[in-house]
């Protein structure tokens, strides 16, 4: 329906539009925008005021070796969950759907770590590594269980990886069910007939068609391992000594902590940029993939 | 062929099984220590208790305030989310409507800044509404709904988009002819339509913000305001390895969630589902 009053048209599109623009802009837009000006600005407390750096801030960022450590551990964190996350997650949902009579008991049991917060997972799995797994290993003789994994510089990042697949792949599960309903039975039984076995009715038919399916699921868990917060701040902390400090939270230490916006607010600039490109890259090179059944 | 098929759903069930033990042991393994002190957790975690003293589970209710911790988060949660169903439909449903060089800009700048990180956004936050506005010390509880609003929108808009799309013209434009004004068309005729598409984006968001800690803990900075991820963070700093009052608080945090599961784990699973295929 068209308006036939302009007035009347304006006061329909801000009261349709008006409340998710004005909440997008507080949230999203202002702050995108303004934060794009901080890099190029001065800031030594958070109430002194602003003045031009140029591009001091990200002169600084790049030679922020810590930084760079940061990002390097984050980005090993993301192709370690994107191939553990999904593989468990897409062996999860075909086993789940392959014939089974109680899957949806499976399947509700195998999301439940997914109702819960990074925060709270990361202390429920301290219980785990700090006491659980030593007292394992101290009764059966194993000595990789015993010694505390989150103590140790390199097992502290696997414990990370491990909670995080542990929570997602269960959520990763479901959107690979929806796709694999999807997959049309008449192709699977053509080929069968044809003589496929199960492998390659999986390799050569079922994988392809599933992936508009992993663009998502790929998508998502590439997001989501860039940002990783939670875990990593209740689980090790960034420690020990640093050691699994992920971008995130080299961004929170600086800008909060250290109290420096500038170089913070840039580096998350930095962050995004790269995060935009993976993402675009991702999403444009997989479409190519897809397949008409 | 039928004996191969029994094999291969052994070996299904088998592994599926595995999963199982794997996925529900941490919730088993808190459980059972819930109803024990420092020395049986240390000595035999695995064990059974001897005992079903909920001392420790009173003791943590007490020290984490847990209603008021409770209500705080389910206020934030469901005024976030009835606002987020309300104003996305709302939005959703004119844009499609109206496919306006405006409205079609702002639905493409939203479905973008869905990459944006939160980390590049929290600073600029906190540095406006924190040190220049004061919006945090004066407004913090409706300052964070807002923002949960705003970020929020953009994934409900896109999923709402697509189903408002599959309405049929016809029933809107009947209800214009029997005289309804457009804010009572998307009333009564859209948005009842809209309800098991609303399920879904309620669901999806009410994951999402119930956990939230980041922003929260950047916002809320008084103790009575605090939420359930922050409180146990705040928990834990204090009473650090103190596990016969850290697992009773752990679960009372996990509690809520799973009870709602238990109820509502069709529609949690279908929401999921639906808000990935778009």
């Amino acid at each position: 329906m068209r308006e036939k009053n302009s007035l009347k048209r304006l006061g329909n599109q801000l009261f349709f539009t008006g409340p998710t623009l004005l909440t997008f802009a507080i949230a999203v837009l202002i702050p995108f925008v303004y934060g794009l000006y901080l890099t190029f600005m001065n800031m030594d407390t958070p109430t002194s005021p602003l003045s031009f750096a140029g591009l001091d801030n990200y002169s600084r960022a790049i030679h922020d070796a810590k930084f760079w450590d940061a990002m390097l551990l984050t980005i090993k964190f993301v192709v370690a969950t994107i191939v553990l996350v999904n593989a468990i997650g897409f062996l999860l949902a075909y086993l789940v759907t392959s014939g089974v009579k109680q899957q949806n008991f499976f399947r509700v049991v195998l999301f439940t770590p997914n109702l819960i917060g990074g925060l709270v997972l990361g202390y429920i799995w301290q219980f785990i590594f700090v006491q659980t797994l030593p007292s394992i290993g101290e009764k059966l003789n194993i000595e990789s269980l015993r010694l505390g994994w989150l103590g140790d510089e390199h097992l502290a990042f696997w414990a990370i990886v491990i909670v995080t697949v542990w929570q997602s792949a269960g959520y990763m599960m479901i959107i690979f069910i929806a796709g694999l309903i999807s997959v049309p039975k008449d192709v699977l039984e053509a080929s069968t007939i044809d003589g496929a076995n199960a492998w390659q009715r999986l390799t050569r038919m079922t994988l392809p068609l599933m992936v508009p399916s992993f663009v998502v699921t790929v998508f998502l868990t590439l997001k989501t391992a860039f940002m990783v917060y939670d875990i990593n701040f209740s689980l090790t902390g960034g420690g020990p000594y640093n050691s699994t400090e992920m971008v995130s939270m080299h961004v929170v230490q600086k800008a909060f902590t250290e109290t420096n916006y500038g170089v913070g607010q840039a580096e998350a600039i930095v962050l995004f940029v790269i995060v935009a490109v993976v993402t675009g890259i991702q999403v444009y090179s997989s479409k190519k993939m897809e397949v008409e059944a | 062929m039928s004996a191969s098929r029994a094999t291969g759903l052994t070996v299904v069930y088998i592994l599926l099984l595995a999963a199982l033990v794997i996925f529900a042991f941490p919730f088993v393994l808190l459980f059972l220590n819930s109803f024990k002190d420092n020395g049986q957790i240390l000595s035999s975690p695995f064990a059974l208790p001897t005992s079903l003293d909920f001392g420790h589970f009173a003791d943590a209710i007490d020290k984490m305030n847990f209603f008021v911790t409770f209500r705080n988060t389910f206020v934030i949660t469901l005024f976030s989310v009835i606002f987020i169903v309300v104003f996305s439909a709302m939005s959703a449903h004119y844009m499609v409507r109206n496919g306006s060089g405006f409205n079609n800009s702002l639905f493409a700048v939203m479905v973008a800044s869905m990459i944006i990180p939160f980390q590049s956004l929290m600073i600029p936050l906190i540095y406006i509404y924190g040190a220049k506005l004061q919006w945090i010390a004066h407004a913090p509880m409706l300052l964070l709904i807002v923002l949960y609003i705003g970020f929020g929108s953009a994934l409900s808009i896109f999923i709402y988009h697509g189903f408002v799309k599959s309405i049929p013209l016809e029933l809107e434009e009947a209800a214009y002819i029997d005289g309804a004004t457009r804010k009572q068309t998307f009333f009564r005729v859209v948005l009842p339509m809209l309800a098991p598409t609303s399920a879904t984006i309620a669901i999806l968001n009410v994951l999402w913000i119930w956990n939230d800690y980041l922003l929260p803990s950047l916002v809320l900075n008084e103790e009575r305001l605090f939420t359930m991820p922050i409180k146990m963070k705040v928990f834990n700093g204090t009473y650090m390895n103190n596990w016969e009052l850290l697992i009773p608080a752990i679960l009372l945090t996990v509690l809520p969630i799973l009870i709602g599961y238990l109820f509502g784990q069709k529609f949690i699973i279908r929401g999921v589902m639906q808000g990935a295929i778009k």
